[in-house]
């Protein structure tokens, strides 16, 4: 398959950036809701709206109301939010949970999987324990009691933990911590008894939660997939936020750095535009050429998986997920630094949105593994 | 089965039954080159059966027209072939600049007779051919060379000095660019093709850090160069004093050739081979391999994606200097990590162990990487103006 859209995607493409750039814009999404101090971080009208365009399905399959689509088009619409940094619970809730309800009963789809597609419901995942990401080691547990099950214990960096309907927990029903066997994952609902959220505001001005479980009493039907079979069907969630991350993450790169080349354009200084100086030019190119590597990548890692996931997995696509969420974790990064010093002190001020996009950079970086965790991951996978 | 893949297992055959297994390693240093050429000889009998099985079938250039000696294969057959000699570690049959540069510039602006020639001379190994573009005053700022072509009617006499010709010294012909109007500084270049053992060329290997000498300085003395070959068939290619056209559309071949974008060893991750070369590895130089091969892989996906657009015309045309740019970089730092890893046994020069210095010679040949074929600097330059459209650059 060649690594660029075809042409029913370069369509869905215009059809996400026009709806973003109007609809998801930075000046009536993301400092709307947070110049309001919205406790939820996004709005859900253009949630709903999604919802309307089918985005919000476009993972699941058309038996279940959805787009019966891949990552590169998951892809796509992600790309656009991290242009616009629209805040929305796309990622968690079309890309992360959707994966795993999936591989729910048909009794659990029918529950959730509605809301998926009408833009009417919010979900959430909770893996992380701890401030980094380390899903190999999994200390929240699920015990046995009556026909179901009792969770205890704290996941952290629960993104719209606080806002959401259903939090998929990975949680450890046998074995010890860093077993890979062991893990089952439950649909917990909003208001399940002993569930408690502290709710905190990132950086990026988004809302995650320290989520605690203190005997949570679930009915056996709140397992997703087999009880201790959660491990296959986590890598899998895994896959599909860690793809979706870094193609939102090449969005925000892309943003940013065209923000920067537009300010080169018009800056002048010394009498002339800052954009004529070689000493710019060139950090300036330098980024293209990152950008452009940053975007391939992610493109090859979104169709192996698509690939993988109609013939039951791969090593290669494990692998070029890891590469392509370590890639564009230090371009985009690159883009947004370049980007605020290429601003100058106008760079610095909140009125400006060069910084904002610094801020979700740092959040996005973070979330599901960062460059340093992912780049580890390449070597183990490799056999170093 | 489509037809792709029915072409597919019938390429896996053919290859079965032609690769011999001695080729199907990768290549290890120069001596696993076949150039071809008047004086070229095989270093092995599997060498000459790969390179005979080869010419015959059209895979010395498969994407060329039969006609011209090619296997005339569409873009999809190419990859596939492609893929499948990488599949199997196949070595090239036959390297050239022939293949790489010149036949690129004559399918795109060469006359039927001279296709006819000299593509089916260069896919048949027999002339090897190189390429006569810098000059000691000219180097980044190619078109200011000086090397003068004077008109003797049908024949120019040529005078002048190139540098950095690649084996001018083991080369049978040379494409080369000769100022023809010294009042026209881009529409007075000719782009000749010309006998290099016909009289008044010599050649002076230049011996560089690495302690080889890939490249040459080539001295024009009084050589005369016919304006025809016969019907149809000019001694230079595109129109007198437009050679630069030629030039430029080259330059875009060569910084894709050097950038390494049709994969292989160049876009490889290596820490894995690190590790069983040392047997373990310190943490931090661990941690510098898995960046790299992070930035190997991804650069690896950019090749595929860049050839699979430039077939479909999807490639912005100054892309070639990005690819330039990220793939000579990326070799640098792969032969730094290599060099780290390697330790002191990596410093020997002429050990047997190292096979005669190899790691640090092909460390210090790395250097030339972004030199070449444009600066990095360059480069840059170029992305600046035709893709960011930046002012004054």
């Amino acid at each position: 398959m060649p690594l660029y859209h075809d042409d029913d995607q370069a369509m869905l493409a215009d059809t996400a950036s026009q709806f973003m750039a109007e609809e998801g814009s930075i000046k009536k999404q993301l400092r709307h809701w947070r110049d309001r101090d919205c406790k939820d971080g996004f709005g859900h009208g253009l949630w709903e709206q999604m919802g309307e365009l089918g985005f919000t399905g476009i993972l699941l399959d058309e038996d279940d109301g959805g787009l019966g689509m891949g990552h590169v088009e998951a892809g796509i619409v992600l790309e656009e939010i991290g242009r616009n940094l629209t805040p929305s619970p796309f990622l968690t809730t079309s890309v992360l949970a959707a994966t795993a309800l999936k591989h729910g009963s048909d009794d659990l789809k029918q529950r959730y999987l509605p809301g998926v597609v009408s833009g009417k419901a919010v979900y959430a995942v909770a893996i992380d324990e701890g401030t980094k990401h380390n899903p190999a080691r999994i200390k929240t547990k699920a015990e046995k009691s009556g026909n179901g099950f009792k969770l205890s214990g704290q996941k952290d960096f629960v993104v719209h933990g606080a806002s959401s309907d259903m939090l998929v927990v990975a949680a450890r029903t046998s074995g010890s911590d860093d077993d890979a066997d062991g893990i089952t994952l439950f649909a917990v609902p909003r208001d399940a008894a002993g569930m408690s959220h502290d709710a905190v505001r990132l950086v990026d001005s988004s809302v995650a939660t320290h989520t605690k479980f203190d005997g949570v009493e679930l009915d056996g039907d709140a397992v997703i997939g087999e009880v201790d079979g959660g491990r296959e069907i986590l890598n899998r969630v895994l896959n599909a936020g860690r793809i979706g991350a870094a193609a939102e993450g090449v969005g925000v790169a892309r943003g940013a750095m065209d923000m920067t080349v537009d300010y080169l354009k018009q800056r002048k200084q010394f009498g002339k535009p800052i954009g004529e100086f070689q000493a710019l030019q060139h950090r300036a190119a330098h980024l293209y050429s990152e950008v452009e590597i940053a975007r391939a990548v992610v493109i090859k890692a979104q169709q192996l998986l698509d690939a993988a996931n109609e013939n039951g997995g791969s090593e290669k696509a494990e692998l070029m997920v890891s590469v392509a969420k370590a890639k564009v974790a230090k371009t985009a990064g690159l883009a947004v630094r370049e980007g605020v010093q290429m601003h100058g002190g106008i760079g610095m001020t909140d009125e400006y949105d060069i910084g904002l996009y610094m801020k979700r950079d740092r959040a996005l970086q973070e979330f599901l593994g960062d460059a340093y965790y992912h780049a580890n991951r390449v070597a183990e996978l490799s056999g170093y | 089965m489509s037809d792709l893949e029915a072409f597919r297992e019938e390429t896996r055959q053919w290859l079965e039954a032609n690769c011999p297994p001695e080729m199907r390693q990768p290549v290890r240093d120069e001596e696993d080159v076949y150039w071809g050429g008047r004086n070229a000889s095989f270093k092995s009998d599997a060498q000459k059966a790969w390179f005979d099985a080869c010419v015959a079938k059209g895979y010395t250039v498969p994407a060329w027209p039969k006609e011209y000696g090619g296997a005339g294969l569409s873009a999809p057959e190419a990859k596939i072939l492609r893929q499948e000699m990488s599949r199997i570690s196949a070595r090239p049959p036959l390297s050239s600049f022939g293949i790489w540069m010149l036949g690129p510039a004559l399918l795109h602006f060469g006359t039927e007779g001279q296709k006819q020639r000299f593509l089916n001379e260069i896919a048949r190994g027999e002339i090897r051919w190189c390429q006569g573009y810098s000059e000691p005053g000219s180097g980044s700022d190619l078109v200011s060379m000086q090397t003068f072509g004077e008109d003797r009617g049908d024949h120019w006499v040529v005078n002048g000095q190139k540098i950095w010709t690649s084996y001018a010294d083991e080369a049978d012909w040379i494409f080369c660019l000769v100022r023809t109007d010294k009042e026209n500084k881009y529409q007075g270049i000719t782009f000749m093709l010309f006998d290099m053992a016909g009289g008044g060329v010599t050649t002076k290997p230049i011996l560089l850090i690495s302690g080889n000498s890939p490249f040459c300085e080539t001295f024009f003395d009084d050589v005369a160069v016919p304006k025809s070959y016969g019907d149809d068939c000019p001694g230079y290619v595109g129109e007198i004093n437009r050679g630069w056209d030629v030039a430029k559309y080259l330059l875009g071949h060569e910084r894709e050739m050097i950038s390494g974008a049709g994969g292989g060893d160049r876009t490889a991750a290596i820490g894995a081979a690190m590790l069983r070369h040392s047997g373990e590895l310190d943490p931090l130089l661990r941690a510098e391999l898995a960046m790299f091969d992070v930035d190997a892989l991804a650069y690896s996906a950019m090749g595929e994606k860049f050839l699979d657009e430039v077939k479909v015309g999807k490639a912005h045309p100054a892309q070639p200097n990005m690819m330039k740019y990220a793939g000579t970089e990326l070799n640098k730092r792969r032969h730094e990590l290599m060099m780290s890893a390697g330790g002191s046994r990596a410093l020997e020069w002429e050990s047997e162990e190292t096979g005669g210095g190899k790691p640090s010679r092909n460390w210090l040949r790395t250097k030339a990487n972004s030199i070449e074929g444009g600066t990095s600097e360059v480069m840059l330059n170029v992305i600046s103006k035709r893709i960011l459209d930046l002012p004054g650059a």
